[in-house]
């Protein structure tokens, strides 16, 4: 098992300790001159009217469910498709009707509108 | 041996971050703690060769569920975030209740006879499940592409509400 899965926990530890080094090195080698208009919050450049934190409308709620809808057929076709060369044309036409069934979900939410931006 | 190294360092990420999580005031830091202890978990079942079901637990909890309870923080109405986890507040009774749990859970545990399969660990348990669920368990597999429509369909409808159009 450590064998296996050493190169991918030494990836880990690589990525958690590489945005700290990219911080360190900025806060050594870049020019120091703040100001106030450095700290205010970020939006598009202009500022900030009122508390940043407000509520979405729940629309967007509506990528998370389709995003998650999708996710979970992910991990159907991360099998088959491991197995794609051996298992033939039979699993093929299955995985066919599978992603046509969701087809019919992803041709809903379009003809719906969760799909539009507003 | 090393196992036993590694599942000790995982346990105490889960344990640590699950804490935090439920410590936090922050909801957004709640859900940020969420999705490392679900990573810790992932790790759990890779020490125990189930490369599968780790790859899902990434896939479906770290990305998707998390994306949830952010979206979930996002929409709701609150005065300030640094303050939004209410239920915060409730730490001795959900102290009591989680000992309680403890308890039984502990008793269950050390109770029930532990059967161990005879089989040997199979190497790539991903191509096993492939081959199981492509020849014997085709109905079920498509069933679940049906289960994945009317929950997509259910979603959208309660979010954007049936149409009168007669």
């Amino acid at each position: 098992m450590l064998q296996q899965y050493g190169g991918l926990g030494v990836y880990l530890i690589l990525s958690i300790i590489f945005p700290f080094v990219i911080v360190i090195v900025a806060l050594i080698l870049g020019p120091k001159r703040p100001n106030p208009g450095k700290l205010t919050t970020y939006e598009c450049g202009l500022d900030t009217q009122g508390p940043t934190w407000v509520q979405f409308k729940i629309n967007y709620f509506l990528y998370a469910l389709i995003f998650v809808v999708f996710d979970v057929e992910t991990v159907f076709l991360y099998p088959w498709a491991v197995r794609f060369q051996a298992l033939g044309t039979f699993a093929f036409i299955e995985m066919l009707i599978f992603i046509a069934i969701l087809v019919i979900g992803l041709w809903y939410a379009w003809k719906e509108g969760a799909l539009e931006w507003m | 041996m090393s196992q036993a190294i590694v599942f000790g360092v995982l346990a105490a990420i889960v344990l640590g971050f699950g804490l935090a999580m439920v410590l936090s005031k922050n909801l957004v830091h709640s859900a940020i703690y969420m999705a490392v202890t679900f990573i810790g978990v992932a790790g759990i079942y890779l020490n125990l060769s189930a490369g599968f079901l780790a790859a899902m637990q990434i896939l479906v909890y770290v990305g998707a569920i998390s994306v949830l309870m952010v979206f979930g923080v996002m929409l709701t109405r609150r005065g300030d975030i640094a303050a939004s986890n209410i239920f915060n507040r409730y730490k001795l009774t959900g102290g009591l209740m989680a000992l309680a749990l403890f308890v039984i859970l502990g008793r269950l545990i050390f109770t029930s006879s532990w059967n161990l399969s005879s089989f040997a660990v199979p190497e790539d348990t991903v191509s096993l499940i492939a081959d199981l669920m492509m020849t014997d368990f085709v109905i079920p597999f498509e069933t679940a592409a049906l289960l994945l429509l009317v929950a997509l369909v259910g979603a959208i409808m309660v979010a954007k509400g049936v149409k009168n159009t007669r």
